[in-house]
């Protein structure tokens, strides 16, 4: 094969896996009936991840970013405003890291 | 796009306003990504990807955490199965988020669900639920069309920059230097306290804040996330239940 093929082959590849993660967890939970234990676990799901994504930077990056996960959600928390949190957040992160070296 | 037409007793509406309000919502969001994606086409020069073959990437994977980690094992001799198994390993995450979205999902057309879900980023979908979870609490019926319109941002603005980073720009300075890095850490953290967790929330977040530390640290890539999601999710299933009453339609 072509390199060019292979590379195109790969992508496509890559492109139909991804989907199809994108795509199960509908195609799974439309099958089943969502109750008890399993409705309490997913209920918890979103809440979760969004922990977990923001976890590492969030507590074991240093104290910029520390202090800057904080100061997001003090500003998300009174604001409810997404953009200024995003704002806050990355001016006192860059605030921080020069203060700090 | 389908006009307001809730056909069938519990459909959702699927409509161009909730397209759009998706679409702006993300706008933001997308700029940040953008960042990302030129960083994207930029390294996929420097590792030899055509321009049409970085482009098919960010239009037909459109998954910005798989696609840097692909270039880092792209080169002259495609390991073509292993890139393809690492690729599906990194968005695994994808089918809890999917899975989490389903109570709205399933009231619409397969077609809108399915193909909104193409476009579904950890991004994307973040803003989705906080959105789905803002119109839970004002009693006020969502439009499914929000998921397709900020997935299409992030879409939009994903393929422009691979496109920039691949022709234009011949260096870029680490996105950390201006604190850019941090800018999805505080869009998920905003997002977070946007869902307003409760008491009794506290262990299934604990759980997963501990996991992911721990797996961050032990794993590759992005195991953490679905470690810690699974974490959460099960101290949740069979930790202590919510005593107070009917928990509502909080997903």
């Amino acid at each position: 094969m072509s390199p060019l093929a292979t590379s195109l082959l790969t992508i496509c590849g890559m492109a139909l896996v991804t989907y199809l993660t994108r795509a199960a967890g509908l195609a799974v939970m439309s099958r089943l009936s969502v109750t008890g234990r399993l409705e309490r676990f997913m209920k918890a799901i979103p809440a979760a991840i969004l922990a977990s994504i923001i976890a590492p930077t969030a507590l074991a990056a240093g104290p910029a970013e520390a202090a800057a996960t904080l100061a997001t959600a003090a500003v998300a928390w009174k604001t409810g405003n997404l953009p200024l949190a995003m704002g806050a957040g990355v001016a006192v992160v860059l605030a921080l890291r020069l203060a700090l070296g | 796009m389908n006009a307001p037409d809730p056909a069938q007793a519990d459909g959702l509406r699927f409509s161009f306003p909730g397209l759009v309000a998706g679409f702006r919502a993300c706008l933001p969001v997308a700029l940040g990504v953008a960042v990302y994606g030129v960083l994207f086409g930029l390294l996929a020069r420097q590792k030899g990807l055509s321009l049409a073959e970085a482009q098919a990437m960010s239009l037909l994977v459109f998954a910005g955490a798989s696609q840097l980690i692909a270039l880092d094992l792209w080169g002259p001799n495609l390991a073509v199965a292993s890139l393809i198994l690492t690729t599906f390993i990194v968005n695994l995450r994808h089918v809890l988020m999917g899975a989490a979205l389903s109570p709205w999902l399933t009231r619409l057309a397969p077609g809108q669900a399915f193909g909104s879900l193409f476009f579904m980023t950890d991004e994307s979908w973040a803003l989705t639920l906080g959105r789905m979870a803002e119109d839970t609490r004002q009693r006020r019926e969502p439009d499914g069309a929000f998921l397709l319109g900020a997935g299409l941002a992030v879409y939009v603005f994903w393929n422009l920059s691979t496109a920039l980073g691949h022709t234009l720009v011949r260096g870029l300075d680490d996105p950390a230097r201006y604190g850019l890095d941090f800018a999805f850490t505080a869009v998920f953290t905003a997002l977070l306290v946007g869902l307003r967790p409760r008491r009794g929330d506290i262990l299934p977040l604990l759980a997963a804040t501990a996991t992911a530390l721990l797996c961050a640290r032990l794993l590759p890539g992005k195991w953490y996330i679905l470690a810690g999601a699974a974490a959460g999710g099960l101290a949740a299933a069979f930790g202590p239940t919510p005593v107070a009453g009917p928990a509502g339609k909080r997903p």
